[in-house]
């Protein structure tokens, strides 16, 4: 069995910011079940921040913990700060994951990123 | 909503499938052959003469169990060993019959990883598909045999899914051609019972370490007459066709395993069905959208294994870790591969599906209080993980919407 740090485990047994928004500004998601991970995350955008981001999350320990994770680096950041938080940024936050466990790192800020984009399109279709 | 008490009071061992704890009475029987009759059973000294009686009688628990004659059965140092000794073993010893093995998708790596290692030295593999219980159909094997087969390898039981093939009509047809079949009965020595004529079996192994024996120690039954040529080559132990210094304290406690689950069978095998199928019952009335894998007749006593759509295996062994639970799970996250259980892909469950599989396999150390905290943990553990799943949402849109 993986063995996580403490810190995985506080973020996986009470992942911070789940749920859904239901009037988000932007959606993202990635991943799908048959690999094992799949990410949505919902972004709320005021001033340019984030003000508020939430996520769903099917996968293991790492991904719940990414997702957490994520979002709490991202609450309150610009867009553009936000679109720079890398995969390795949240792995460290998270005090390291397992090394075959690093592709969950990589899929939380990608959705995060994909949910920017979205945001991002539909404002310029406005 | 009220904690359940913590997981430093209760520690659950559902993972009976994986190893057993070491009954008592086995654990006492071993001691003396650490530091008192420690000789090695080829010495021609007193020492030794300690010694190699016990394993002698050992060997004969061994074969009572399973039916067998003492000398059909050669002690090993695990299962994954006697699999690995049967096909490479009898396989090379039958090499001018012929080049072809059949075996099932199912099989335990310590059968499939060999045979691809064989299929490069130029053995050729029939891997047979099973249907969505688990069963290898008897007509397919039937089908399967040639002229050039020399060996057929089909599991008896099914470790992760609990499915007990139909060993004695598969051997029927494979005897009838004048081929040999093994079977690994790691999974159903001691917990069921195996007679290896009654099976028609030139070949089984089984293990210690699943009937509340020691790690260390498994056999391989070969029926007089059958060939082998032995994977591990010195000095004369195991008449010669297993080279190495017996581990005595491990083949004196498998032993004991031996003769107290042939005594005891009938009533463990009782007694640990009964709590599966509570437990069973349980999980089927208080979770929805939950597959109960494998058949509901033909299984293992002790089998409880369980698919929970919309979420994924490894986080909820760890919610039931943090609960004091230990069970397993067929989830590519919770192997180091990576990769959904090939058992569970072959009884065609999707992959999606597969990576919300949880195996609770019960012991006769289990008791019905833990069944009941179980049942009350179980549902919390997945309608939380649901309220997180995309999946989940999903589905209960396609419901309303």
């Amino acid at each position: 069995m993986v063995t996580y740090n403490e810190k995985v485990m506080q973020h996986f047994m009470s992942p911070h910011n789940v749920g859904e928004i239901k009037d988000a500004d932007g959606v993202g998601e990635v991943g799908n079940p048959v690999c094992g991970d799949m990410m949505t995350f919902y972004i709320k955008v005021k001033d340019n921040k984030l003000e508020d981001v939430k996520f769903k999350t099917f996968g293991c320990g790492a991904a719940i913990a990414v997702s957490s994770m994520v979002s709490d680096i991202a609450k309150g950041k610009t867009l553009e700060e936000a679109l720079k938080i890398t995969n390795k940024d949240v792995a460290d936050e998270l005090g390291g994951l397992p090394k075959n466990k690093m592709h969950c790192s990589n899929l939380g800020a990608d959705a995060l990123h994909s949910a920017i984009k979205d945001y991002m399109k539909k404002k310029k279709e406005k | 909503m009220a904690e359940p008490q913590e997981k430093k009071d209760i520690k659950i061992y559902f993972d009976n499938a994986s190893t057993t704890k070491v009954d008592d009475r086995v654990y006492k029987e071993i001691l003396p052959y650490f530091n008192k009759f420690f000789g090695n059973p080829s010495s021609m000294h007193s020492f030794g003469e300690d010694a190699s009686p016990a394993v002698e009688a050992a060997r004969k628990s061994c074969a009572e169990l399973t039916g067998a004659q003492a000398d059909e059965v050669y002690f090993t140092s695990c299962g994954t060993e006697s699999n690995n000794m049967a096909l490479w073993g009898i396989a090379r010893a039958y090499k001018e019959k012929g080049n072809h093995i059949i075996t099932s998708a199912i099989e335990h790596y310590s059968i499939l990883n060999p045979l691809k290692e064989m299929q490069k030295e130029g053995f050729e593999v029939t891997v047979l598909p099973v249907d969505k219980s688990g069963f290898v159909n008897p007509e397919d094997v039937k089908k399967a045999l040639k002229s050039t087969t020399v060996l057929v390898s089909i599991m008896h039981a099914n470790n992760e899914i609990g499915t007990i093939q139909n060993i004695k009509e598969i051997s029927k047809s494979v005897k009838e051609s004048g081929t040999l079949m093994h079977s690994d009965g790691m999974a159903t020595a001691g917990i069921i019972p195996v007679d290896v004529n009654d099976l028609g079996l030139d070949s089984f192994s089984f293990s210690a370490q699943q009937m509340y024996g020691p790690k260390g120690a498994a056999a391989l039954y070969l029926k007089k007459g059958v060939k082998i040529r032995p994977l591990l080559l010195g000095g004369t132990q195991e008449r010669g066709r297993r080279a190495g210094t017996e581990n005595v304290p491990a083949i004196v406690g498998f032993g004991k395993a031996c003769a107290i689950a042939d005594k005891e069978m009938d009533y463990n095998y009782k007694y640990v069905k009964s709590l599966r199928d509570k437990l069973a019952a349980g999980i089927k009335k208080s979770i929805e959208d939950v597959k109960y894998n494998g058949d509901a007749e033909q299984r293992l006593p002790g089998n409880a294994h369980f698919s929970f759509e919309y979420i994924e295996g490894e986080s909820i062994i760890l919610l039931l870790n943090s609960k004091g639970i230990a069970a397993a799970s067929g989830s590519s996250c919770a192997s180091h591969a990576l990769k959904s259980s090939h058992v569970l892909l072959a009884i065609k469950l999707s992959p999606a599906t597969a990576n919300g599989s949880i195996l609770f396999s019960l012991g006769k150390y289990n008791t019905e209080t833990e069944v009941d905290y179980t049942l009350e943990v179980l549902p919390q553990i997945v309608s939380k993980l649901r309220e997180m799943s995309p999946l989940c949402s999903r589905k209960d849109q396609a419901l309303t919407g």
